[in-house]
């Protein structure tokens, strides 16, 4: 579906409107992006959470800049700041609370977002490039969540970025020049603190630029669906306005309704009592532990315990946890299936079912000391991860026999209500769905 | 397919939801801490005014002999159900330093309500010093400082029935955890007390603080080691969050407005879509 297909549905009524889209025709813009622009008919609400994502950045820039006017960027008064804002500031509870847990939903949505993409292949062509920029947003926030964290300037703040700059001490020549560009100095301090803020406070808008990017490359190629086949016909699409608004609306709702029950009542239960108290250089925490979203990435880290010929076992782990990320960059040339969606390759389905288990399970590692059978388990673990990337992409693209598609998303979406709603509840109907087409 | 979601879901729920309670597998506390009924539990839960006067009066009669309080200021003592002239009243019996005067001179005088509570240390030197070299901890913050590792079920099971009382619990569970008979394994340093519900160690510097009947209550309340580690604990609670109770009464408007709002949208979405087959 090209740009050009729905451009001009748009008729403005006023005099107002009709001299502004002669001059900029800024509302047309939006009309086609996010009225008139065609979905197709048979999303699932595992396309939510490109709004849900877009909702999220917006509340973490709100609280944040909120924030960001009763913190202090001070290692002597960042701690007490931040407590000021939980105990003085009108309401400043709420905008810290918001934005720590906004942290921790924004992740899960952007996971999910990432999870959905790898089961319908929404990464193949020709959306490789609006797979990359989702690639490059993820990275983006991992490095603002990074530094925001360590803004609170709590033991967890300051013995994690300790921990987290150190990893570039391994790279030859370079790395210690990298870690003290990072610090400000040679261990972290003031330094650091201001330049993580001033960080903080540039990353999410340049996420912002890269959202708008991502979008505009979706509505170029316009969105996959769960069966994976093209848009062929006009029949095959509903208007974004009022399809997938009210459906997004939904799910956004049941979202941030999850989201409330721990902003206001469990909303220390995804951080660390740790960083409740005051940063101490002369205190090492018992365990130093990431957030949960960067669990996975430091059990593979850890993982790597042997040198490999010249490469330490410290460079090599950096090495695997910086690939472990990098490789989603490469997943539209590693995947070979003429398929798109895995709801016609049951090898793939299974592969990726037992990918989002290991990832789980790396993510539990990872939270685990890194000692005894929890180093072989991190191992295994970190093999199959990148063994499903590195290896049952390419291969099973091309050994697998996939299931006969569907000739379009209209003769998909009638042949499932056929069989489902047709109006006789026959025991054998019920189990039928689009997985088995 | 809808299933993908569902699955999706759940697992992001259990990755999360493990990921953040399974820290990792420390030796301390030996014991852990013991759940108790507090007033503020739940998402109903509130605080018990009387429960944290009570707290108040051990705090001040007893712990801020070696521990400081210093993010709470006389006047939030509001919350606890006290006028500003009790408040002032209450401010006066404390010293605070101020200065320098017109000659230049740091002088003491009475706190005031806009004060915050002094503390009885001029540094953490000086505390350690008083103290066998052990540093008793400001205890604003320390409910929400201290939360042992809860474990596998129990973090799973813990957003499910709201349980956001550990800190507390472990207040509660080392005040009173106190044990003469050391078990054979466990050697305790000299001068030092052995508690198995201590987070970092077998043993702190801290003797038992509390004792049978060492503070008198004016609403009758029996002053066992139990009940005053109880009404300490929740005061603590209070210092370390002192707007809990406005959380959970926002909340609950929060909540009950995004789920109707939910059910309206969903009845629209059908409505939409009823047209259209998908
Ligand atoms: C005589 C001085 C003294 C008194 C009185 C005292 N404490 Fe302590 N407290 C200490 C010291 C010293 C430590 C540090 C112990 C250690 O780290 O070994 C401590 C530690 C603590 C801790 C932190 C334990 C941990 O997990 O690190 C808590 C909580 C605590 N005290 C509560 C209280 C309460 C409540 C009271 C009043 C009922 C009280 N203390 C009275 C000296 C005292
Ligand atoms: C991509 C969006 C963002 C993410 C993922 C994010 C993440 C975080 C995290 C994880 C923390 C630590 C929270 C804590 O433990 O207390 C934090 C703190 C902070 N952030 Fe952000 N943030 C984002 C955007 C912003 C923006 C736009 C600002 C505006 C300036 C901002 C200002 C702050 C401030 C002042 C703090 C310190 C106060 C505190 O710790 O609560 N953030 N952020």
């Amino acid at each position: 579906m090209s740009k050009l297909e729905h451009h001009g549905t748009y008729t403005p009524t006023s005099g107002v409107g009709k001299w502004i889209d002669a001059r900029m025709p800024l509302p047309r813009l939006m009309y086609d992006s996010f009225v008139a622009y065609p979905v197709p008919r048979n999303l699932n609400y595992a396309y939510t959470f490109g709004g849900i994502l877009s909702i999220f950045l917006v509340i973490q820039i709100v609280t944040g800049i909120v924030l960001a006017m009763h913190y202090v960027p001070d290692a002597t008064k960042a701690f007490d700041s931040v407590e000021h804002i939980m105990r003085d500031v009108n309401s400043g509870w709420l905008m810290r609370y918001m934005h720590q847990n906004g942290a921790h939903f924004f992740f899960l949505a952007v996971y999910l977002h990432i999870f959905r993409g790898l089961y319908y292949g929404s990464y193949k062509a020709p959306r490789e490039l609006l797979w990359i920029l989702g690639c490059i947003i993820y990275l983006l926030m991992m490095a603002t969540a990074f530094m925001g964290y360590v803004l609170p300037w709590g033991q967890m703040s300051f013995w994690g970025a300790t921990v987290i700059t150190g990893f570039f001490t391994a790279f030859p020549v370079i790395g210690v020049p990298i870690q003290e560009l990072l610090l400000g100095g040679f261990a972290v301090g003031d330094p650091t603190l201001n330049r993580f803020f001033s960080l903080h406070y540039l990353l999410p808008f340049m996420i912002a630029g890269v959202v708008i990017l991502h979008v505009w490359a979706l509505h170029v190629t316009g969105q996959t669906n769960p069966t994976g086949i093209e848009v062929k016909s006009k029949t095959d699409t509903v208007p974004f306005t009022p399809y997938a608004t009210i459906k997004d609306a939904f799910a956004l709702i049941l979202f941030l309704a999850l989201y409330a029950y721990f902003v206001f009542y469990m909303p220390n239960f995804l951080g660390h009592a740790d960083n409740y108290i005051p940063a101490d250089p002369m205190v090492t925490p018992a365990h130093i532990v990431p957030e949960w979203y960067f669990l996975p990435f430091y059990a593979i880290l850890r993982a790597i315990t042997f040198d490999i010929g010249p490469i330490t076992a410290k460079l090599g782990g950096v090495i695997a946890m910086f690939s472990a990320v990098l490789v989603l960059f490469v997943v539209p040339w590693l995947d070979t299936s003429k398929v798109r969606s895995a709801v016609y390759r049951p090898w793939y389905k299974l592969a990726f079912w037992l990918f989002v288990i290991n990832s789980v399970f790396l993510g539990w590692l990872g939270s685990q000391p890194a000692e005894g059978v929890y180093v072989a388990l991190a191992q295994l673990s970190t093999a199959i991860y990148f063994g499903f990337f590195l290896i049952v992409m390419p291969v099973l693209g091309l050994v697998e026999k996939p299931r006969r598609l569907p000739n379009s998303i209209t003769e998909a979406v009638l042949e499932r209500s056929a069989k489902t709603g047709g109006g006789s509840p026959q025991l054998g109907d019920a189990t039928a769905s689009a997985d088995k087409s | 397919m809808k299933n993908l979601v569902v699955k999706l879901g759940a697992a992001a729920i259990a990755a999360t939801v493990m990921a953040t309670g399974a820290w990792a597998a420390s030796a301390y506390p030996k014991n852990k801490p013991r759940e108790q009924d507090w007033s503020f539990a739940g998402p109903f839960g509130m605080y018990d005014q009387a429960q944290l006067q009570r707290g108040l009066k051990i705090y001040a009669e007893n712990c801020s002999a070696c521990h400081a309080l210093s993010r709470v200021n006389f006047r939030n003592l509001a919350d606890l159900g006290y006028s500003d002239e009790q408040i002032k009243a209450f401010a006066a019996n404390y010293e605070v330093e101020d200065g320098p005067d017109d000659f230049g001179d740091m002088f003491f005088r009475p706190a005031t309500a806009a004060d915050a509570f002094p503390s009885p240390f001029p540094n953490k030197e000086a505390a350690r010093a008083a103290n066998g070299g052990a540093y008793p901890p400001d205890l604003s913050l320390i409910a929400k400082a201290r939360a042992p590792i809860r474990g596998f079920p129990a973090f799973v099971i813990d957003p499910f029935r709201n349980y956001a009382e550990n800190g507390p619990d472990y207040i509660y569970s080392l005040l009173t955890g106190y044990k003469d008979e050391v078990p054979e394994d466990v050697s305790v340093p000299e001068g030092l007390w052995y508690n198995p519900y201590f987070a970092s160690g077998t043993a702190l510097a801290m003797a038992p603080p509390l004792f049978e009947g060492m503070h008198e209550f004016d609403d009758g309340t029996e002053a066992t080691v139990s009940n005053m580690a109880k009404d300490v604990a929740a005061f603590l609670m209070w210092t370390a969050e002192p707007h809990m109770d406005e959380r959970k009464q926002l909340g609950f408007r929060v909540m009950v407005f995004l789920l109707i709002f939910a059910a309206l949208l969903y009845l629209s979405k059908k409505q939409v879509w009823a047209r259209v087959e998908h």
